[in-house]
């Protein structure tokens, strides 16, 4: 836990739109091997913070390192280490999954068997549908087996449960341990706490652009709990969730 | 780290973007249909269904061989008893195609054939100058009976689809090169496609090159369709065979790579697909009914023709005729090549100012 060796490190990160300054001197370290949340409230500066680090928006100022490789210098050098699912991305029309997947094999100069690829994301069913026909949850799924392509080293996850039904949403969480467990950085961002406190090894919030807080989930809630804070009702030992789980079976849905 | 390959970018962005526009029923109606219902419809008309109104001067000795010849094509209607100024009249609007006159040559037993065409109809003028020069040449006719006598201009001796088909096609690579491009690099965009390359290691060059090859290898493919159908089907004339058919294709390439340069600047002009339309129906409508796509630009009135002149399809479509029927070589239409290739450089240098890219 002490020797953490940070493989993406941010300093003094700032990006303004016109006069609107959305991200305001953010620092922070990404360490290898885990996984790190962002969150924060709608309109932040996650998606912003983390397309710069991505190398597909120019920053203002500051200074961004990502296994090395300076986001100013060497942005090529970055994409080949990193795998990117976005907020909102489209697919190339008219093309199904197998397709699609060769295709993102050819533009990385990656080598791999694209049946494989779907497998991992549990869509060889799919494989000759297109993705316009994907519902939600499968659409996502896609887009994380086009992150893996590459064997990158660090994939970035922009709400990638968004939308999905409670077992799709877990049975994701199991892939990105898998992936994690696999030797892979994650940075994730998500409106879930639940989902950030089972995921994170370490959370940032963020707030206005600015970091409020970052620690791990426990530390985090410790320190709450330590300040004073107690939960208004004293919460039952299962919640909604967990009903919904125990009806509807654990696998995921079409 | 494994060094990265441009190379392998760009063909998997072309075998991509080739199997979309396949799939692309828009691509395959505009590049394909749309020429061969022209192509259908002039060849046709072209064919058997075509006759040509030879009018017979007044005073013209009409029971000869000539004449007796001239009705056996069962092409020519011949058009007699009308005075000269009817004749006149019909010839200035093109309804009567042609006027022929035949007298017995003084001293001598043969014949001595006037023909005059008239330029309000110089297809057909033209089909029944081939038509006379079979006869005559074939010796069907010898110099004994019959010597010829031409005047006006001279009409080119094609067929209809000799004609329409080099137009069709060089509609059928604007209307690709124009459409295809403009649609597919604003919905591409738009839909956030770019963005997600542009978060692999692929370069732009690669992108542009990649969706290049695939709509230059599509437009081709579509080009060869037209010209086998046309050469097979409706008698297009190809003088070299094969030879032609290669230079065509050259000419072809040249073509959508120069007409794909309207296609970047309306993908970042236009604000939304809907606007794509009226914008690419600026640039290519006019070049459709002033490039000589269905008339001769010489049939135009005076005061177009700068503008025929003026437009990059005139020069394809003549380049594309002048190859195909006359048998010229690509050196020989270099003249019309040059002038396509300036206005590739002008395309570009606007593209290369106003493509988006996000
Ligand atoms: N291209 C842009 N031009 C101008 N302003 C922008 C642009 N992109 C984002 N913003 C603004 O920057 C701020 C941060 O946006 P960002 O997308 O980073 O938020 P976020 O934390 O990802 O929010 P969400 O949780 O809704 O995804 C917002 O106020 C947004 O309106
Ligand atoms: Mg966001």
């Amino acid at each position: 836990m002490e020797t953490k060796k940070a493989i993406i490190s941010v300093k003094d990160l700032v990006k303004k739109y016109d006069d609107f300054v959305a991200v305001q001197g953010l620092s922070f370290e990404v360490y290898e091997h885990e996984i790190f949340g962002l969150l924060g409230p709608n309109g932040a500066g996650k998606t912003t913070t983390l397309e710069i680090i991505e190398t597909l928006r120019d920053k203002t100022s500051g200074e961004i390192i990502v296994d090395g490789f300076s986001v100013d210098k060497q942005p090529q050098d970055i994409k080949q280490i990193i795998g990117v699912q976005l907020q909102a991305a489209g697919y190339y029309p008219n093309l199904n999954l197998i397709e699609l997947i060769e295709l993102f094999a050819g533009l990385y100069g990656a080598n791999i068997k694209p049946m494989e690829m779907l497998e991992k994301v549990n869509l060889q069913d799919k494989a000759k549908a297109k993705y316009k026909a994907l519902s939600g949850g499968q659409k996502q799924r896609f887009s994380i087996a086009t992150t893996l392509i590459n064997q990158p080293k660090i994939i970035f996850l922009d709400e990638p449960t968004t939308g999905l039904d409670p077992q799709a949403r877990r049975n994701l969480w199991d892939l990105i341990i898998e992936i994690r467990n696999a030797g892979t950085t994650v940075v994730i961002t998500t409106h879930y706490m639940d989902e950030a406190e089972q995921l994170c090894d370490r959370v940032a919030f963020v707030e206005r652009g600015q970091i409020i807080a970052l620690d791990t989930p426990d530390n985090l809630i410790d320190k709450l709990i330590n300040s004073g804070f107690e939960r208004k009702k004293e919460v039952k030992k299962a919640n909604l969730e967990d009903v919904f789980i125990n009806l509807t079976g654990q696998e995921w849905r079409e | 780290m494994k060094k990265y390959n441009n190379l392998t970018a760009t063909l998997a962005l072309a075998k991509a973007s080739f199997r979309s526009i396949m799939r692309s029923p828009s691509a395959v109606v505009f590049t394909l249909a749309f020429p061969l219902i022209f192509i259908l419809v002039f060849g046709f008309l072209g064919g058997g269904g075509t006759y040509i109104d030879v009018g017979v001067t007044p005073g013209s000795d009409v029971s000869n061989p000539v004449m007796g010849m001239l009705e056996k094509t069962g092409m020519i209607r011949l058009v007699k008893d009308k005075s000269k100024a009817e004749f006149d009249k019909l010839l200035e609007k093109g309804n009567v195609d042609a006027m022929i006159d035949v007298h017995k040559k003084v001293n001598s037993a043969a014949y001595s054939v006037n023909v005059v065409y008239t330029s309000a109809s110089r297809d057909k003028g033209g089909i029944l100058k081939s038509v006379l020069n079979n006869i005559f040449y074939d010796k069907t006719l010898k110099p004994t009976v019959a010597e010829i006598k031409e005047s006006t201009v001279k009409g080119r001796e094609y067929k209809t689809i000799d004609f329409i088909l080099p137009g069709q096609l060089g509609f059928s690579l604007l209307s690709t090169g124009v459409f295809g491009t403009a649609f597919v690099f604003l919905s591409l965009r738009q839909t956030l496609v770019i963005k997600r390359f542009f978060a692999t290691p692929v370069r732009r060059s690669s992108i542009v090159i990649g969706e290049g090859i695939a709509r230059i290898g599509f437009a081709l493919i579509g080009a060869l369709f037209i010209i086998l159908i046309g050469h097979f089907f409706f008698g297009f004339t190809l003088v070299h065979g094969a030879l032609t058919v290669v230079n065509m294709l050259i000419l072809a390439t040249l073509g959508v790579i120069v007409f794909m340069g309207f296609g970047f600047i309306i993908s970042g002009i236009a604000k939304n697909e809907s606007m794509v339309p009226p914008i690419s129906n600026i640039i290519t409508l006019p070049q459709f009914l002033l490039s000589g796509t269905f008339f001769s630009i010489e049939a135009f009135p005076n005061w177009l023709q700068p503008i025929s002149t003026a437009l990059p399809l005139t020069y394809l479509n003549d380049a594309m005729r002048k190859v195909a029927f006359e048998g010229l070589g690509l050196w020989d239409v270099k003249f019309q090549i040059m002038i396509l290739l300036l206005w590739g450089i002008g395309i570009y240098a606007v593209a290369v100012k106003v493509f988006k890219w996000e």
